[in-house]
């Protein structure tokens, strides 16, 4: 069954804050559908009861001392923020994009 | 001679003796970038000032007789995906075309502290996702062995400075081939070391479970050399992996007498140039001429590897990714409203390829699709882990080619995603494992163009790595590792491509 990624571009692309020209859809609902078809070979695998790797290491959870330690001054920390005003992140409204999103 | 075309451990040795001067060396290594760059793009930024400066510092802290570093004075090259401190890291990403970071990575910090003067930051496929360099959202670097093609990547720019002798040594990343691919294409050695031996501290997040650290250098003993400065458990990255790291350059004497040694055959071929499977065939030759058991090993999973890698990898970036959103960092859109602003930043920054992965990981981790994509495939990468455990209980050591075929033409495959992903088929499954695994140059194409060998261990055993890529070293004869840039003193120059 071929994957059919054209009517998913949309709705992937609003989940990943991704605006996409129009021609960038066209073309990723091509090779998305391509790349997912090969991808879902790994379907002919049979994993009952196996137990997924998401990491290699099977270290247990690593905890630091609750010290105090030296940080980023917060010039340094700040020193990327393309819009700052003194020491604040400047930011479009939130709340007013969030309320009529509902 | 030239000071450039020597190796790190050379140079280390004429620093130490003061045969020459860190500042002789670096300045050697500066006219050559100023000679073949501009041709083959291997660096994003170039630092002169600053490697004279370290250059200068080192040299007179070594007439005032201090106790140096053994890489003290030799010169590096960073891939710029590796933050370096007030120094430009762009990721090739437009996104972060003005970035500077506050901080160094801790591969970067243990470059600084043993002194080796910076030349600059290397070229690389955005955020490393990619196979050929092409993906850089600035230019893309040239095979100095032939200048219509590809380096590989992602450590493209890497593996260029090193074969061309712009750097004796870089530092690259590989998540899934990304120091070996581009070794191998360009006769050099890249070393990804197991998963968790080098901090990825500071390294910017592709794909956090299978990124990892590692060297680009002209052979295996100079390989050992930079891994001794840059392994190492590190407070800063949980997963780094604790323990004592050993003397890497101990024990390096090549020998092969009953070491028992895997042959990677493949379910499938299709894409394999003839002579790559030749390549590998002969080097096994060699291994058991002189005491090695060879045998076979199948490793069944591996076109499945690279279906779980690139719904893995895509899955963890979409994650990784998320924090470009132009608030704190990087290119930053215009936008009414927050989301928009969220969305023009993203897809104004990013290129295609960095956006065809999120799109991807943004699917497989999406409410309905998860179990079906994401968990299967990291169940797939247990089995794959389980193929590996059995059979490293029948071999010391795993052989194999390092790239399906020598480096393609520049523009080949940049149109064709999955083509481009299969140029990843031998180093992926690796990767997934976690286990150590280094390229090293095994020969030529009858094109000329450079083929290299895959070596692959248990986790921890970069030495029994390193010491099969010296063995390979001895038994080479006198072929030149150098590209000769005959196009470059020709003036061919820019209309080439």
């Amino acid at each position: 069954m071929p994957v059919d990624f054209g009517k998913e571009v949309d709705y992937v692309a609003h989940l990943a804050r991704l605006s996409l020209e129009p021609e960038e859809k066209e073309c990723l609902a091509g090779q998305l559908s391509e790349i997912l078809e090969t991808a879902r070979r790994i379907q002919e695998l049979d994993t009952a009861g196996v137990e997924p790797t998401s990491h290699v290491t099977e270290l247990p959870a690593v905890l630091r001392d609750d010290s105090v330690r030296p940080s980023l001054p917060l010039n340094r920390a700040l020193q990327n923020v393309p819009q700052r005003e003194k020491s604040f992140v400047k930011v479009p409204r939130i709340t007013a994009s969030e309320l009529e999103q509902d | 001679m030239q000071l450039y075309e020597h190796t790190a451990a050379e140079l280390s040795r004429m620093l130490q003796s003061r045969e020459v001067s860190s500042v002789e060396v670096v300045r050697s290594f500066l006219e050559r970038i100023d000679q073949v760059d501009s041709y083959l793009k291997a660096f994003i930024t170039q630092t002169p000032v600053t490697a004279l400066d370290t250059a200068g510092e080192i040299d007179s802290r070594r007439m005032r007789g201090e106790n140096l570093h053994p890489l003290a004075g030799v010169p590096v090259a960073i891939k710029d995906n590796i933050s370096t401190m007030d120094l430009r890291t762009t990721c090739a990403s437009r996104i972060l075309g003005n970035y500077i970071p506050p901080f160094d990575a801790t591969a970067a910090a243990a470059v600084k502290r043993a002194g080796m003067p910076i030349l600059g930051k290397t070229n690389l496929d955005e955020f490393a996702m990619g196979s050929s360099t092409e993906n850089s959202a600035f230019f893309p670097t040239r095979n100095p062995w032939d200048p219509q093609r590809v380096p590989g990547g992602s450590s493209g720019g890497s593996a260029v400075a090193v074969a061309a002798g712009m750097a004796p040594l870089a530092l690259g990343s590989d998540t899934g081939g990304s120091i070996r691919q581009p070794a191998s294409l360009c006769g050099v050695t890249g070393l990804r070391p197991t998963y968790g031996r080098v901090s990825r501290y500071g390294l910017v997040a592709f794909a956090s479970s299978l990124d990892q650290i590692g060297t680009v250098s002209l052979n295996a003993f100079d390989s050992a050399l930079l891994l001794n400065l840059v392994a190492g458990h590190d407070p800063l990255d949980s997963t780094s992996l604790p323990g004592a790291v050993p003397d890497y350059t101990a024990g390096l004497e090549p020998g092969t007498k009953g070491l028992r040694v895997g042959v990677i055959s493949y379910s499938s071929t299709e894409g394999f140039d003839p002579e790559v499977t030749e390549t590998v065939q002969k080097a096994a030759a060699l291994l058991e001429e002189h005491g090695a058991e060879v045998g076979e090993v199948s490793l069944s999973l591996t076109d499945y590897g690279l279906s779980a890698y690139y719904l893995i990898a895509p899955s963890e970036a979409s994650s990784n990714l998320g924090r470009y959103d132009g608030i704190r960092y990087g290119y930053s859109a215009a936008g009414d409203n927050i989301e928009t602003m969220f969305s023009r930043t993203r897809g104004e920054g990013f290129g295609p390829e960095v956006k065809r992965r999120v799109m991807i990981g943004t699917y497989a981790l999406s409410a309905g699709y998860y179990d079906a994509y994401y968990l299967k495939a990291m169940q797939v990468r247990t089995l794959i882990r389980r193929e590996y455990e059995k059979a490293f209980k029948k071999f010391d050591l795993l052989l194999g080619a390092a790239s399906p075929t020598p480096a393609f033409k520049i523009g080949e495959k940049i149109g064709d995603p999955l083509q481009m992903y299969l140029s990843d088929v031998c180093n992926i499954t690796d990767s997934l494992a976690g286990v150590p695994s280094l390229a090293v140059p095994g020969g030529f194409h009858s094109s000329g163009l450079p083929l290299g060998l895959q070596l692959t261990a248990r986790p921890l055993q970069e030495q029994l790595l390193l010491k099969t890529a010296r063995f390979f070293e001895a038994y080479r004869g006198q072929v030149s590792l150098r590209p000769g840039l005959e196009f470059i003193e020709k003036g061919g120059g820019s209309s080439a491509v």
